[in-house]
């Protein structure tokens, strides 16, 4: 029987609707972050920091995949503008999720889109959204082993957090294991080990981002 | 859930291929797929049933081939398998380590009819 060789990388439909977000993205000139954590890893708090440490110089909207809305209730309040993202209870966002929700967002009217993923350090990172910057968070009580555990994870991430820091005291969480994991997976990764509670590492992180939206206005010209 | 957008391009691939040889029908396709990805075969198969319906590649056969993780020592450039614990050279006990495999995700051939020459 005839083989024919091939060799030809398969590619996903959602790699290609996500390329077509990000140009939506870079024709609004926003600068889109996918948040991705553990259930519980803290990307609600995270999200709700930064806002604090740069609303007063950026206009951020918020993307949540989620089932109910009590996140973003918050934010709302504040005058932030929100989207909650149908999941319809699925375990990541995939492109055309996001793309769905583009319509109830004001792009042209924002600088900074944060998008928060579903709590899932396996699924969402098989699927890229069109984001510019995949921000990963751990957290200490989850253990130092994460990096081992989901390396596909940590070797997708454009910038890593490691929340919780007010309990490592309480966890022995061991840090240079941690550290070296994430290092043979993704080498000179950005990291910053921060906490929500304290406010320890946030100023580093938004002054990263602070750089980041920068250099995206720079690209806008 | 996950696998169906890559079997769609996976069929994609296979017919355009076939196409230009000027096939009848595809038989078997021959994937390589690493450890890394994630794909689930059974996902694959599943949707590929549905999708492969009515198509050159009708009743095709698929068959995975897997590729484990490895890592490379930078220090001595032996090769391992990843373990899911430690990432230190089991020759050398570098933990100067890179991935060095475990992330293909390909179609490597397809089987084929070709028309009865005449
Ligand atoms: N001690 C401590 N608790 C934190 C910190 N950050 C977040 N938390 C708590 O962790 C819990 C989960 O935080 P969220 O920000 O809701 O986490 P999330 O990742 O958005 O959770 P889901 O959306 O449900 O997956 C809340 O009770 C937070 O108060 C931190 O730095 N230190
Ligand atoms: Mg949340
Ligand atoms: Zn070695």
């Amino acid at each position: 029987m005839p083989n024919i060789p091939i060799v030809e990388t398969i590619l996903n439909v959602n790699d290609q609707l996500a390329e077509q977000n990000r140009r939506i993205f870079d024709q609004a000139g926003v600068l889109a972050l996918n948040v991705m954590a553990s259930p519980g890893g803290g990307k609600t708090s995270t999200i709700g920091r930064i806002i604090d440490a740069l609303r007063d110089e950026a206009r951020i909207g918020v993307m949540d995949g989620d089932i109910v809305a009590i996140d973003l209730e918050g934010f709302a309040a504040q005058g932030i503008p929100v989207s909650l993202i149908n999941t319809g209870g699925n375990c990541h966002l995939d492109a055309n999720m996001v793309h769905s929700a583009l319509p109830s967002m004001d792009l042209s009217a924002l600088d900074l889109l944060i998008i928060e993923n579903v709590g899932n350090l396996i699924c969402p990172a098989a699927f890229k959204l069109g984001s510019h910057i995949n921000v990963v968070i751990a957290s200490v009580p989850e253990g130092a082993d994460k990096p081992y555990k989901y390396p596909a994870m940590f070797r997708g991430a454009d910038v890593l957090l490691l929340n919780k820091m007010d309990l490592a005291e309480y966890m022995e969480f061991d840090v240079a294991y941690f550290r070296h994991g994430v290092e043979v997976l993704n080498p000179g990764l950005t990291f910053f080990p921060i906490s929500c509670r304290t406010g320890e590492g946030l100023g580093d992180l938004a002054a990263w981002l602070r750089l980041r939206l920068a250099e995206k206005a720079q690209a806008r010209g | 859930m996950h696998e169906l957008g890559v079997t769609q391009s996976l069929l994609e691939i296979a017919t355009r291929h076939a196409e230009q040889a000027g096939a009848t029908r595809i038989t078997r396709l021959s994937l390589v797929v690493g450890e890394l990805t994630s794909i689930v075969d059974d996902s694959v198969q599943f949707y590929w049933d549905l999708i492969a319906a009515g198509t050159l590649a009708e009743g095709a056969m698929l068959e995975f081939r897997r590729v484990p993780a490895t890592l490379r020592c930078a220090n001595c450039a032996h090769e391992f398998p990843l373990s899911h614990d430690r990432y230190v050279c089991p020759r050398c006990e570098s933990s100067r380590i890179t991935v060095a495999g475990g992330e293909e995700f390909y179609l490597e051939s397809i089987d084929v009819d070709l028309p009865a020459p005449v």
